[in-house]
């Protein structure tokens, strides 16, 4: 028995996964012993909120794992909501226009990013950090408050559903399974561990490491763009707060840690982090269910965060040694 | 030293620059204001030094400022005779909760990002539950004089500077440079990477406790006091030429770094640039200096291999 339980332990994507049925289960009790019930409907719930983090933590996946991060996603997920929904200004027939200009603000953002970090040799704490605090000068020069309008047409993406499920929560599976392939099935994707792993050994295999860690913080860009498209549509307009109030920056650091990918890079992937999302996201909806303080929240939230990652680091050191 | 160099030039140009746009700023009184309001940034940034001199992050000490005013203003309540055993527990947290964020990175072997992150959480967290959502409470006049009178905070100032050089002259900065710079390295030569490791976690609690002292009687009891003051107080480490990752950089520098930061607030005050766009300036100087030093460091380890 604790054979098998160490087994589990030992890979953290099962890890997270088994943590995530056990917090469903005491969850469900909880509440059960409350007085209340966890419907279908808490779960939809679930998917729809974690749908938006849960986006933008894929694509910080890719950043981490290539040895990099991302802090400006917050802010580029405010500035994306503001640009779609002002180039929309209610018209439906702006949509396409609206995404394809949104989508572009993000991958340039993404682009300066991976080249302030590899070409200027910035560290991508600092690097990402100097590009948060330019996109919120920018934010903070041109808007007072929410702006733009999202036609209905488009805000069937935040809140209509396939049967029971959300459209959003279609969106962040489809993402998931768009990058789980990159990383699993393509040379890029070989590439991006291979980078996070050891970056002068990528680079003596050949690598052109430069170009790796450039598209991975696109990409990363990219996903927190559709994480903005989400919430304007949900907005029904775009907001200059909506990304930092979201905390996208350092909550989707958390998800992908608590996922169990190595923070220094080249371990994990996202099988990890939509676990880490989802496990998020229960322990809010019980919490919420409960009727527990928020503050409390966050320090459950912060303890959960650092166990989690001290028992991954139990793992990997014996095996070590 | 010589990495430190080029702050120390930025410095003297944004200073200059400050004088030629406001004159009262170089009458004793001016000059005063200026280095009461530097304070508690200097301070935090040399707590931070010796963290991220050591390969190590603190992402805490905000929460952390915030907690310290908050846990203050609540015991404190106005009773002046409750000021100095206030202040004597502000230093143990603040002590305290560095010991934790070391113990927790170097025992549980937990990335000091996420541990600090997570210690981040748990303070604002935690005070807040304490205190029903809101500070509550307020400080007396014996606490609100630290930072409020120029001399006071300057004379702390000076006491920390002094300190943070002495620290890092003694054997406990060269142990600290070296775990830093190689870890292996260190371990390998009798170093206890661990036991600095939590020191200096300690010292930036330290830090957090003094400056949130500075700060509640400068600025006063509020919810945001300490908001986002650790990307602040990194980045001014990281001005100063310190490198992330640790076992180069200078303390003295790191805390030229926040004066910079703070110099640069002033002068984009003066002319006009306040609140929005200078989030925008702050980012790119940032980049740039950093861009410039790390282009700097191959020509200036050249020069003596060459001699």
């Amino acid at each position: 028995m604790t054979g098998r339980v160490v087994a589990l332990v030992a890979n953290p994507t099962r890890a997270v996964y088994a943590a995530l049925i056990a917090t469903l289960a005491i969850g469900w009790a909880l509440v059960a012993f409350d007085g209340g019930t966890f419907t279908l409907n808490d779960l939809v719930g679930i998917q729809q909120r974690s749908a938006a983090l849960g986006i933008v933590a894929i694509g910080q996946t890719l950043a981490i794992l290539a040895g990099s991060l991302d802090l400006s996603v917050a802010y580029l997920i405010s500035l994306v909501s503001l640009v779609a929904a002002e180039t929309m200004a209610g018209q439906s027939s702006n949509i396409l226009t609206a995404v394809v200009v949104a989508l572009g603000v993000s991958a340039l953002v993404g682009l300066v990013n991976g080249v302030v970090i590899t070409k200027l040799k910035v560290h991508a704490f600092i690097a990402t950090l100097g590009v948060a605090l330019v996109i919120r000068g920018v934010l903070d020069h041109l808007y007072d408050g929410p702006a733009g309008r999202v036609p209905v047409e488009f805000q069937q993406l935040g809140y209509s559903r396939v049967g029971p499920v959300p459209v959003a929560a279609i969106l962040w599976a489809a993402v998931a399974v768009g990058v789980w392939f990159l990383l699993r099935r393509t040379r890029f994707g070989n590439r991006v561990y291979a980078v996070g792993g050891d970056v002068e050994v990528a680079r003596l295999s050949g690598v052109r490491t430069d170009r790796v860690v450039i598209a991975a913080h696109v990409l990363c860009s990219l996903c927190a763009g559709v994480a903005g498209l989400l919430l304007a549509s949900r907005l029904g307009a775009g907001a200059p707060t909506v990304g930092t109030d979201g905390g996208y920056d350092l909550e989707s650091i958390a998800a992908v840690v608590l996922g169990g990918t190595a923070l220094a890079g080249g371990r994990g992937g996202v099988a990890g982090t939509v676990g880490g999302v989802l496990l998020l996201a229960v322990l809010d909806s019980v919490f919420n269910q409960l009727e527990v303080n928020s503050f409390f929240k966050d320090v459950v939230r912060g303890v959960v965060i650092v166990v989690a990652v001290a028992v991954y680091a139990r793992r990997t050191g014996r095996r070590a040694s | 030293m010589k990495r430190a160099i080029p702050i120390f030039v930025v410095l003297a140009g944004l200073l200059v620059a400050i004088a030629a746009a406001n004159p009262f700023f170089l009458e004793p009184a001016g000059f005063l204001a200026f280095l009461k309001r530097v304070a508690p940034l200097a301070i935090l940034a040399a707590g931070q030094y010796f963290v991220i001199v050591s390969g190590e992050f603190d992402l805490s000490v905000g929460s952390l400022v915030t907690v310290e005013v908050v846990v203050a203003a609540r015991l404190i309540d106005g009773d002046e005779a409750m000021t100095w055993p206030v202040l004597a527990l502000l230093v143990v947290i603040g002590l305290l909760v560095g010991l934790v964020n070391g113990l927790v990175t170097t025992r549980l072997r937990v990335p000091s990002f996420i541990t600090t992150l997570g210690a981040m959480l748990i303070l604002s967290g935690a005070v807040f539950l304490w205190t029903g959502g809101a500070p509550r409470g307020a400080l007396s006049q014996g606490f609100r004089v630290f930072g409020r009178e120029g001399v006071w905070a300057v004379a702390i100032l000076a006491v920390v500077v002094v300190a943070a050089v002495l620290l890092m002259r003694a054997d406990f900065g060269r142990t600290l440079v070296a775990a830093g710079d190689n870890e292996k390295a260190a371990r390998l030569s009798g170093v206890r990477v661990d036991r600095v490791r939590v020191f200096a976690f300690m010292l930036s609690g330290l830090s957090a406790a003094v400056a949130g002292i500075l700060l509640g009687g400068f600025a006063g009891v509020s919810a945001q006091v300490g908001q986002s003051l650790e990307f602040q107080a990194i980045t001014a480490v990281v001005l100063g030429g310190v490198v992330l990752g640790g076992g180069r950089g200078h303390v003295v520098a790191a805390i030229a770094g926040a004066f910079t930061l703070e110099a640069l607030f002033t002068l984009l005050n003066l002319h006009g640039i306040s609140g929005a766009l200078e989030y925008a300036v702050q980012g790119v100087i940032i980049i740039a200096a950093v861009a410039v030093g790390g282009l700097r460091l191959p020509a200036l380890r050249l020069t003596p291999s060459k001699v």
